[in-house]
């Protein structure tokens, strides 16, 4: 596979303004020493098992698997990770790089409030100003967790422009870091953006799968013949499905279908087309005249009109699949999880969810089904408890 | 008309001009193609032409423009949702070649919109800045037809670039280069070495929009670029006033103003607007003394 220049094949690149490329290269080149640097990987290593309590379990979904008659499903619970969702480990290490780089001011864009909320937390952790940019929508839809935010110290600025959601806030990120880049990081929470960021984020998600891989090793001694992630930007997706790229899995990244394909959605790779979009060249949501357009999922944070490079290049290339769950669907995802095992997910990880319980019936009981267990789903609950409501009226 | 088969040819005449003038630098003003409306935009067009412009930036609106200011911004929205396209824009350089033949047009925009422009994306592309060089070619053969010297795309920064740059110039238009005051001495070399027409200075580090002064360290930037190329050079970002356009003249031969022509016509009344915009620009060319702010 090609990597160099942050290429994945003809997806991926550097297609930022010029005002930003002497930090893009500042930042490849601090992330390559930092790999290189036994102490920081040592300090970012305790800080995963101190703080945020990695690693993560690995749990087999009994109940689950039972009732759906097929394959056996496990879980890697990134829902227990510190701040509730993967996102931790990504804002961990990108704030230590940033302390490193000798930068103390972080802005940040939000679309369900995870990553704001990891971000904020991780900057509250090392003494970081943080300035986190969500979309008004969101912020209305999320409000519990602009609340977290402010209490870790955080500054968060509503985005009234365009559709008011993750995209305008990635917008406005960017324009405050094109104003301030001398001083400030820009920590983007998905693996998007110009290179190096997709490898960044995607390195530093890694050991989603890398701990799965070992944990399923160590408890039924093979590997999974299936792996599922929700894809919005595609993080927890490419941190675990990029430890297993090698081996014999089956990847399948679920994307949002919203309301249905041929209706308003955020399915970026199973109906958008190839296009440049805050600097990288993915597939992206777009109009024929090359207008971005707005995305819609019922979850904030995967309500996007792009996806990770990666994910473009892993579908050219066939090495992974990606299939579309609607809000309904992804609703009763979130519900058959919560009455099987006990575990309320995020609607964003209620996609990968609602995935597995369509075709695990069809497995065998010999068959093993690893899903990327994202998030936990206590931001959702009004969220849920509104759509339910409004199902059954 | 016809196409000039070297890139440049166009923006050297221009340039020429500029080494005799006594009155100030160059002035490419920066409109929208399509705001308010793309049936007001040939009016516009000829009206900065008038007002004394050496040529024009058409800017080609995009619904997520990352490195514009809330002026652009909204007046992007505005020109989106009135129907403009790549196609106004062409039609803008179209209107404006046959009211002023040796004007320098360039087309300056994101990369999606000329993308979508072009053909079907090459799934054989082995590297992102092929992807998106390869689909120029339709934009480079309309934009040649419609008489356009060069275009500036925001976020194709020089590493990407090779490919869209050689398309471009088969139909004898410039890719103009952008520079920033952050820009390190090897990206300037890289710049240095593939600009034709000229190279676009970004006065500061931030997003287009007006400002109160001229950014402090804009004469050691230019120094630091004028130090490696005889290619004409033109500032940007922030240049709103006379007084700015007569700063920086003494520092570089070319100025743009965008986001202050923008607030001028959106400030306008409706049928005023060609006239607010021949009058501003022949303040800030200082063809007419501003009674108005200064």
């Amino acid at each position: 596979m090609s990597r160099e220049n942050g290429a994945f094949g003809p997806f991926g690149g550097q297609f930022a303004p010029e005002t930003l490329m002497p930090a893009l290269e500042e930042l490849e080149d601090a992330w390559t020493q930092a790999n290189d640097d036994r102490e920081f990987q040592q300090e970012l290593n305790d800080t995963l098992r101190d703080y945020v309590g990695r690693e993560t379990p690995l749990t087999h979904a009994g109940r689950l698997s039972e009732q759906l008659g097929g394959a056996q499903i496990w879980f890697k619970r990134e829902d227990l990770a510190h701040t509730g969702a993967h996102k931790i480990n990504n804002a961990l290490g990108q704030a230590m790089l940033a302390r490193r780089m000798g930068k103390r001011r972080i802005v940040a864009e939000t679309g369900a409030g995870q990553h704001g909320v990891a971000t904020a937390a991780a900057c509250a952790r090392f003494g970081l100003e943080c300035i986190v940019y969500m979309g008004a929508e969101d912020i209305r839809r999320q409000a519990l967790n602009v609340f977290r935010m402010e209490l870790h110290g955080a500054t968060v600025i509503s985005v009234e422009s365009g559709s008011r959601t993750l995209k305008d806030a990635i917008n406005e990120a960017i324009r405050d870091w094109v104003t301030n880049v001398r001083t400030t990081h820009y920590l983007i929470g998905s693996a998007i953006g110009p290179h190096p960021y997709p490898l960044i984020v995607r390195d530093l998600q890694s050991c989603i799968g890398n701990e799965a891989k070992r944990q399923l090793q160590e408890k039924i001694g093979k590997l999974p013949d299936v792996a599922i992630a929700c894809v919005g930007g595609g993080s927890n997706a490419i941190g675990l499905f990029h430890p297993l790229i090698d081996d014999p899995v089956r990847l399948i990244g679920v994307e949002a279908a919203g309301e249905g394909l041929d209706a308003r959605h955020a399915a970026t790779l199973s109906a958008g087309a190839p296009g440049v979009l805050h600097g990288t060249r993915t597939y992206v949501l777009q109009d024929e005249h090359g207008q971005i357009t707005e995305a819609h999922s019922i979850s904030a944070g995967l309500d996007y009109p792009g996806v990770g490079p990666e994910h473009a290049w892993l579908m050219l290339t066939e090495r992974a699949e990606y299939v579309s769950v609607t809000d309904d669907e992804a609703l009763d995802g979130l519900q058959l999880l919560s009455e099987t095992e006990g575990i309320i997910p995020a609607l964003e990880t209620a996609h990968a969810i609602a995935y597995a319980a369509r075709i695990a019936p069809s497995m065998s009981p010999e068959e093993t089904i690893l899903i990327g267990l994202s998030g936990r789903g206590d931001k959702d609950v009004e969220i849920v408890r509104d759509a339910l409501a409004a199902r059954s009226g | 008309m016809s196409t000039p088969t070297e890139p440049g040819l166009r923006y050297r005449a221009a340039f020429a001009t500029a080494e005799s003038r006594s009155d100030g630098p160059l002035l490419f003003p920066f409109l929208t193609a399509g705001f308010p409306t793309p049936e007001e935009t040939p009016a516009l067009i000829e009206a900065a032409l008038r007002g004394g412009a050496a040529g024009l930036e058409i800017g080609v609106p995009f619904s997520d423009p990352l490195a514009d200011g809330p002026t652009h911004q909204s007046a992007y929205t505005v020109a989106l949702s009135a129907g403009a396209s790549v196609q106004t824009a062409l039609d803008a350089a179209r209107t404006a070649r046959a009211y002023a033949p040796d004007s320098a047009l360039t087309l300056m925009g994101y990369l999606n919109p000329f993308l979508a422009w072009g053909a079907e994306p090459d799934p054989d592309s082995s590297e992102p800045g092929e992807a998106v060089g390869r689909p120029m070619e339709a934009l480079a053969k309309s934009a040649a037809e419609a008489g356009v010297d060069g275009v500036i795309v925001v976020d194709l920064p020089v590493d990407e670039s090779d490919a869209t740059r050689e398309v471009l110039a088969q139909h004898g238009i410039s890719l103009i280069y952008l520079l920033a005051p952050t820009s390190t001495e090897a990206r300037i070399d890289a710049v240095v070495q593939r600009a034709s027409g000229f190279i676009y200075l970004v006065s500061l580090t931030g997003v287009t929009g007006e400002r109160d002064r001229v950014a402090a360290d804009f004469e050691q930037f230019v120094a630091r670029v004028r130090a490696k190329t005889d290619t004409p050079l033109a500032v940007g970002f922030g240049i709103s006033k006379r007084a700015h356009v007569v700063e920086v003249g003494k520092l570089v031969p070319a100025a743009i103003i965008g986001s202050a022509l923008t607030t001028t016509i959106a400030s306008a009344p409706p049928h005023g607007r060609a006239a607010a915009v021949e009058r501003y620009i022949e303040v800030v060319t200082g063809r007419r003394s501003d009674e108005t702010s200064e």
